[in-house]
């Protein structure tokens, strides 16, 4: 039980006024970004990340992470009010969601949404704090070559499992990883990529990137929709969260199943929003009733957010124990490491204990102050959709170019990231995904580092990637998943 | 029983309007995305191979590892814009209506010209023009709030950023004659 001293300790590091205090901002700002159009999860935490280049690690850890399970929380008041999914995982809260609002049971839904994506959440945090040191100090026998393969894994698993055209996926990670090879060789010291531009030496920055991607191209994105909305103001009241708290036992098998597909798929690439659809519709299936779904059933709010909040929690476990992100916003989140001085990857674990049972700590208590933050604040929150568009639009431009600026004091990096924005909204219609992007951004550096370290090591064997059973079976695996789609295909055959 | 007598309504009078004609087709947007990535893939995979792409006697070279990754983006590039030349006799997807390109240039020229303003201007002052003018010019809202809650936003930013967080951030003439 050695994870439950370390918890102690690390809720020892977090009950301190300042870090409180942070944990509360971070949540309100969280909420805020969830619930206004156009922003949502990654697109927060990269427009905040400049707030917390100053601050010491902890403390921009719990903060950022608290913005994040606030815009988890923010988006699931606006698909059930208004029927407009914040983010792409609450949209299977919208089905049943939205006609309980309708039905006048609006303070029963939310209250139901904020619950199981508690409860999927704990049990995903719960996870993470007693499998993430075992695989992290699982990995601390890892070489180059067992690095590498964890990467092309990741990579395969993007391309093989993803539900994009494959073309597409494999367009988008190349391009990221060659846009993160710009700058400087960090193994020969030469110049790559930089066609005699003295800007381009620095590279292309991760965050400068996101920043453009999420932040400005959903800015544009938005801006082509039709902006009115009508929907339900609610406020909750005590009576009803207790009378919604005394049936939950009764959906525990709802509340399990998601939880645990949840889980899965935050660890794998699959994703939030795979994990929420996946959670509906198993319980449809299991429900001895599955006509009624999608006409107000409370069991249709509790299965997608409990899988969407497991999965977006989960998806840490990776980037904490091996330092690769599960998600967009994960990824986000190593590229904050990265910035206050962190190096991601799993002597993380023994390094910066503080730091990383900080963050753990500040999952289970972000998550008991934020449910208990939206419980009692939905009506003001709410109400900031009355806030027009074209004063919040202007201003998170500002804030984005902020961001991207605080990065590195460079004015081209606000170029870079209008740039950017430019090509995430074209990418994001013709349906070219960018997280494969984002993750191959932030991670190509350290791919092709491990990659050239093992043919360092070897001597330019190729065969060092099945040097060993763990590396082989790694390699072996990341390949039958780049061509699972084939493969899949020709065992139904057979079959 | 909830309390949801209240409605919350918002309207949104310059929305692009359902008939508005498409301007282009997302098969064209895609075969010009194709074709760009592919130059970019070859002046990529050049630019590597000019650095040297092979082996030497301490392993891969500088350029090994992005030129065999333009080698990727180009095929994938070049598949892509097959897909998308055997699709295009199939039903044209819309990439944008005319009403809808018309609010996302509103959207991207203001912003293109605040990037401009905060080269020259400083990014607060930049920030106070690109938030009065979008509220008053796109949003149709009272001048009077307009000016206030830009320069609200942009003095909270500023006491934020530049003040407690020791964020700097690019300065112009105005900030000069206040001496910061």
């Amino acid at each position: 039980m050695e994870a439950f001293g370390l918890l102690l300790h690390g809720f020892a590091v977090l009950l301190t006024w300042k870090t409180l205090a942070l944990m509360m901002v971070g949540l309100v700002l969280g909420i805020f970004v969830g619930v206004l159009p156009g922003l949502g999860g990654p697109n927060g935490v990269a427009i905040l990340l400049p707030l917390t280049f100053t601050m010491d690690p902890t403390s921009a850890i719990v903060m950022l992470s608290c913005i994040y399970w606030g815009a988890l929380f923010g988006g699931a008041i606006t698909s059930i009010l208004f029927n407009i999914p914040g983010e792409a995982w609450s949209v299977a809260t919208t089905f049943d969601g939205y006609p309980m609002a309708q039905q006048g049971k609006a303070a029963e839904a939310l209250t139901a949404a904020f619950t199981s994506s508690f409860i999927g959440s704990l049990v995903a945090v719960l996870l993470i704090t007693f499998l993430a040191p075992m695989i992290s100090s699982f990995a601390l026998k890892f070489g180059p070559p067992e690095f590498f393969a964890v990467y092309l894994l990741t990579f395969c698993s993007f391309v093989g499992l993803g539900r994009e055209a494959k073309h597409k996926t494999v367009i988008s990670m190349s391009l990221g990883l060659l846009l993160a090879g710009v700058g400087m060789d960090t193994v020969s010291g030469q110049l790559r990529m930089t066609f005699g531009s003295s800007e381009l030496l620095r590279g292309i920055n991760f965050l400068v990137a996101v920043i453009g991607l999420f932040g400005i191209s959903e800015i544009l994105l938005t801006m082509e929709e039709r902006l009115a909305l009508r929907g339900h103001a609610a406020s909750i009241s005590l009576r009803v969260v207790l009378s919604v708290w005394k049936d939950l036992p009764k959906y525990w098998v709802t509340l399990l199943r998601s939880s645990f597909i949840g889980c899965w798929l935050g660890i794998t690439p699959g994703g939030a929003i795979a994990a929420s659809f996946m959670g509906y519709n198993l319980a449809k299936r299991f429900s001895k009733d599955p006509e009624s779904f999608g006409k107000g059933r409370i069991e249709g709010v509790f299965a997608p957010e409990t899988a969407a909040h497991a999965s977006g929690t989960a998806a840490l476990l990776p980037m904490l124990a091996l330092g690769i992100p599960g998600s967009g916003t994960a990824a986000i989140l190593l590229g904050g490491l990265m910035v206050w001085g962190l190096n991601p990857g799993p002597l993380l674990f023994v390094e910066h204990k503080d730091f990383v049972w900080g963050l753990i700590a500040s999952m289970y208590l972000g998550n008991v102050v934020g449910l208990v933050l939206v419980l009692t604040t939905v009506p003001i929150f709410a109400s900031i959709l009355r806030v027009p568009f074209a004063a919040v639009a202007p201003m998170i431009v500002v804030s984005c170019a902020i961001g991207a600026y605080a990065i590195q004091n460079a004015m081209f990096d606000i170029w870079l990231m209008l740039g950017f924005g430019v090509v995430g909204y074209v990418f994001k219609k013709i349906g070219i995904p960018l997280a494969p992007f984002t993750l191959a951004l932030v991670l190509g550096n350290r791919a092709e580092d491990a990659f050239r370290l093992s043919m360092i090591g070897s001597g330019g064997d190729l065969k060092v990637f099945w040097s060993n059973s763990l590396v082989g079976s790694i390699t072996t695996l990341a390949i039958v998943l780049l061509f699972w789609p084939a493969i899949e295909k020709v065992a139904r055959r057979i079959l | 029983m909830s309390q949801t007598d209240l409605e919350i309504v918002v309207d949104d009078p310059t929305a692009p309007e359902e008939n508005s004609p498409s301007v282009t087709s997302s098969g064209t947007v895609e075969i010009i995305v194709c074709l760009l990535l592919l130059a970019l893939a070859a002046i990529l995979g050049y630019d590597n191979w000019r650095t040297g792409a092979s082996w030497d006697s301490t392993g891969p070279e500088a350029g090994y590892f992005p030129f065999y990754l333009s080698i990727v983006l180009a095929g994938g590039s070049l598949y892509g814009l097959i897909a998308a030349l055997v699709a295009r006799r199939g039903a044209a997807e819309t990439f944008v209506t005319r009403a809808q390109a018309r609010r996302v240039m509103a959207m991207f020229v203001p912003t293109l010209l605040f990037c401009l303003a905060t080269q020259f201007l400083g990014l607060y002052v930049a920030s106070f023009l690109l938030i009065a003018g979008f509220m008053r010019a796109i949003g149709k809202i009272a001048l009077w709030k307009s000016l206030l809650t830009a320069f609200l936003f942009t003095a909270i930013m500023f006491v934020t950023f530049d003040i407690a967080f020791d964020v700097i951030m690019p300065k112009g003439p105005l900030e000069a004659a206040f001496g910061y």
